[in-house]
């Protein structure tokens, strides 16, 4: 029992050490990183939070991102409910391929998309906006919440719609005040597949944006490559990232193996 | 095959029990003969899984001993027990062949392929399984499945008691009797110990020859489904048992004799060690009549069922509730009767427990 | 079963109108450029094919590719049984799981340039804590920038880190679902622990685990951006991978016929090799 609890807790410690060197290095001073190698840092300083904070440019850089993040995942899900509700209760024309090809849209390489993305939106007038990048995202994200939202309706038995029709309850009163309360844990699983593939998508977010909705990803790169190797800046802008992703993933703790394990293929 | 004993039981799944509540099994001495067919009958949570359980070996009791033919084998893990059991949901490896399935248990042992071959063989054609030992378990229906898993206990000559936790659970109504009469059939053949749980009734009584019924982590009575279905050791047995269970009065003692509602009711044969106070009268409805002559205990009828061959009658008396099952002619809701209780069968119950005993030459 | 119901179109109506929006435009611009050829200026040239043909006899393609593909083998043989080791020796309950699932998790929270960032920072030769351990604890030279086989090892072991979790909870979740019965069952069999992988384990996480490899195969060979954070495509071309190459090509040369082309390619290959996965995980489901 012992020896089997060795495995998980050295790849937790595995996991833990890159970012303990990020966080660490976001404390220290640009001269203490310069000097050499030290395992904590020698003098605390919050010089690089205080700047980040007190830049716009920087700290805006995080309201965009959770900008265009939240938009994301409220327009993820609410199309993808109705459609996984289509996919999970009928069966229609078309049913099987529409599915599969939702699916193979998670496939195309990102990289793929970029620079006809950047011509699609601008044509539209929609560059350097907020709702450029939500909806851009939309595309890995729309056929991934429905594939996760159809496993948790298929696990609500039919009856339960036939009863409410029986009882008298119009299509969308039965579904709001019915069968969302009973999937909840899966809209919660879906919005946080969605937060999550839009917060650390990068490519897409930094080709549709140039200053005014510009992600804090993306300020990073410029940072790294302009004003020189600031690696206390950048370490303390990584670790500011990596917090949104935590609050998040504490709330949903309990859901997320359920999660992977109701997706259908 | 081997007497299985169980000595000074219990059982906690809490680390550290305080009281009697903490207890999943309180105290259980037990005696299972070789060859026998048990049923374990309780409602759910009664503890009779735990029980089970403790006798496979998949859990270890807090305090106690299970002795197989006098050898203690308390800490013996579940391969080393030689026993068997078959799970409420079939248990079957999808991903093996029916032939394969049932000889998994053989090979995992280091038996021979010839033995292991005649085993199967002679298994598969007791379930009436042969023509499917070369299609893949997963393909099969959910009564074949269950048919499997009892083969893999049955396939080891050797095994000490084949248990069957709820094995029907998952079955068609209409399957149900065919498999528990395969059961039975197989029991007869192989002779092995079996010892059978359910909460159904039908089932524990048309299996076993001897049924032991659970309550509360206790055993509350251990016979034969007549001695059970006659003489309930407890007003629980009498109720779990027989539909409807057996008619609860609340009665008075007073000097020997039972009054309920103020009126003496004749009992068996005399109450032993009941002093004078509240008690209760146990008849099952089978033995409560109409009666012709006008006497008896008063009763309202409140409703009238029929469901075939009898007639239920489900009466007020003295404001209890009175069942009575009557063969032909019966009264019609809302009409006022006398009903009888037939003597022989009149019992009396002190704080749940018989409290009455035969009189002689009955 | 299911109700024939045509009408289920109009719930499917918007996701339809926004991923088509994002998929088949852009994928038609794609496709016109790819059989064209331009100067700037907006004028274009009719080229037929010429692109495809180009690009599949170019040797800088096909050494791409050939590192792709390298890229992808070693991801999916190193992550998927570690993977699933790691989530077998994982408590099945009580106050460690959330802790465990919280904290494997984290890694794919991290924008994917941050992870590029934080690998780079944390490889520094002198001043990260590997790159330090490895050249002044253990004495053994260790330079990404320089050397071709530091960056692969490095660049694999940073993909190892960022998504084996996914397969451990892929894996978990599917280990978790088993009843407990099927463990008590094999107990009573005698069936050893190789046993209950073999016959028990394997098969009830099949489900999920072609999940993970089917969504680890996509992802790893459509990945970009934390290779070129940490290496630039480096030493060289060593780490160049296909997508490295495509943005080289498409934002850094401005070469839109070869880049379409090479797009459409690899998006082809991208959905054979999974219909090919798919197809043979699920084979043995069909057969009997």
């Amino acid at each position: 029992m012992r020896a089997k609890s060795l495995v998980p807790a050295l790849y937790i410690l595995f996991l833990m050490l890159p970012i303990y060197w990020l966080v660490a290095m976001s404390f220290k001073t640009t001269n203490e990183i310069l000097a050499g190698f030290s395992l904590f840092p020698q003098t605390w300083t919050l010089a690089n939070y205080i700047e980040i904070f007190t830049d716009p440019t920087w700290y805006w850089g995080y309201i965009n991102s959770i900008i265009y993040v939240t938009m994301n995942t409220v327009i993820s899900v609410l199309v993808a409910l109705p459609a996984a509700y289509a996919f999970s209760r009928y069966s229609f024309i078309g049913d099987k391929q529409l599915f599969f090809w939702l699916l193979t849209n998670r496939m195309a390489p990102a990289a793929v998309f970029a620079l006809p993305f950047f011509q699609l939106y601008s044509a539209v007038g929609l560059f350097d906006t907020h709702i450029a990048v939500a909806l851009a995202h939309c595309l890995f994200n729309v056929p991934l919440a429905v594939w996760i939202l159809e496993g948790f309706m298929s696990g609500v038995p039919k009856e339960l719609d036939e009863t409410a029709y029986v009882d008298g309850y119009s299509f969308p009163r039965f579904f709001t005040t019915i069968f969302l309360p009973s999937i909840k844990a899966g809209v919660g699983v879906a919005a946080f597949f969605c937060f999550m593939f839009s917060w650390v998508e990068l490519l897409l977010a930094k080709t549709l944006t140039a200053v005014a909705a510009k992600p804090i990803a993306a300020v990073m790169t410029r940072t790294a490559s302009s004003a020189g190797y600031e690696l206390g800046l950048l370490a303390a802008a990584g670790t500011l990232t990596i917090i949104p992703g935590a609050i998040v993933i504490y709330f949903v703790r309990n859901y997320i193996a359920k999660g992977f394990a109701l997706g259908r293929v | 095959m081997a007497q299985i004993k169980l000595s000074n039981l219990r059982h906690s799944y809490s680390p550290n029990p305080s009281s009697d509540a903490d207890y999943a099994l309180k105290k259980i001495d037990l005696t299972w003969d070789n060859g026998g067919a048990y049923a374990l009958l309780g409602p759910s949570g009664c503890g009779k899984s735990t029980l089970l359980n403790i006798i496979s070996g998949l859990l270890v009791p807090s305090e106690g001993k299970i002795l197989f033919d006098d050898q203690d084998v308390t800490e013996l893990p579940p391969a080393k027990r030689n026993i068997a059991q078959v799970f409420q949901f079939p248990v079957i490896y999808d991903t093996m062949t029916v032939y394969d399935n049932l000889a998994f248990p053989l090979r995992n042992r280091g038996r021979d392929e010839d033995i292991v071959k005649r085993r199967v063989t002679s298994i598969a054609e007791m379930l009436e399984v042969t023509e499917m030992l070369s299609t893949r378990a997963a393909n099969l229906s959910p009564d074949n499945k269950q048919k499997i898993s009892m083969g893999r206990g049955l396939v080891r000559e050797d095994v000490n008691v084949v248990m069957f936790d709820e094995p029907l659970t998952v079955i068609d109504p209409h399957l149900k009797w065919k498999l528990r009469s395969k059961l039975k059939e197989l029991h007869q053949r192989v002779k092995a110990t079996m010892i059978y749980v359910t909460h159904d009734q039908t089932e524990a009584l048309t299996f076993a020859d001897q049924v032991v019924v659970m309550q509360d982590g206790e055993v509350v009575q251990i016979g034969t489904p007549v001695e059970l279905f006659e003489r309930p050791a407890h007003t629980f047995v009498g109720h779990f048992i027989g539909s409807p269970g057996m008619n609860v009065l609340p009665c008075e003692v007073q000097g020997g004799g039972a009054f309920f509602g103020g009126e003496q009711v004749d009992l068996e044969g005399p109450a032993t060690g009941v002093v004078d106070g509240s008690a209760e009268v146990g008849i099952r409805p089978e033995f409560v009549s109409v009666s012709q002559n006008g006497d008896g205990v008063e009763a309202h009828v409140r409703k009238v069922s029929d469901i075939g061959r009898h007639k239920v009658v489900e009466a007020i008396a003295h404001g209890s509730r009175v069942h009575a099952i009557l063969d032909g002619e019966a009264p019609n809701a809302g009409d006022a009767v006398k009903l009888e209780f037939k003597q022989s069968q009149t019992r009396l119950y002190k704080d749940g427990w018989l409290a009455s005993t035969q009189a002689e030459g009955v | 079963m299911k109700t024939q119901n045509q009408r289920a179109w109009i719930f499917v109506l918007p996701v339809l109108l926004l991923v088509a929006f994002n998929a088949l435009i852009p994928m038609m611009t794609v496709v016109n450029y790819s059989v064209q050829e331009t100067f700037g200026d907006n004028l274009f040239f009719w080229q037929g094919l010429d692109w495809f043909e180009q690009i599949l006899r170019s040797d800088r393609f096909h050494a791409a590719l050939g590192r792709q593909f390298f890229f992808t083998f070693m991801i999916l043989i190193i992550e998927v049984p570690l993977g699933i080791a790691i989530a077998l020796a994982m408590p099945k309950q009580g106050p460690w799981v959330p802790i465990c699932l919280v904290t494997m998790a984290l890694p794919m929270l991290i924008p994917w340039n941050v992870v590029g960032a934080m690998w780079n920072i944390f490889t520094l030769p002198d001043i990260g804590l590997l790159g330090y351990f490895l050249n002044h604890t253990l004495g053994i030279s260790y330079d990404m920038t320089q050397d071709p086989v530091a960056a692969w090892v490095t660049i694999i072991i940073m993909d190892v880190w960022h998504w084996t979790s996914l397969v451990v909870l892929l894996a978990y979740a599917g280990l978790v679902s088993i009843p407990n019965a099927y463990y008590q069952a094999a107990e009573i069999d005698g069936a050893s622990n190789l046993a209950i992988f073999r016959f028990i384990q394997l098969p009830k996480m099949k489900t999920v685990l072609t999940i993970a490899v089917l969504l680890r195969f996509m992802d790893s060979f459509n990945i970009y951006t934390e290779p070129f954070v940490l290496t630039g495509g480096g030493p060289g071309n060593s780490t160049t991978l296909l997508s490295i190459d495509l943005v080289k090509i498409a934002l850094g040369q401005f070469d839109l016929g070869p880049a379409a082309a090479m797009s459409l390619i690899y998006f082809a290959i991208t959905l054979f090799a999974s219909w090919l996965f798919y197809t043979l995980m699920t084979m043995n489901d069909n057969k009997s």
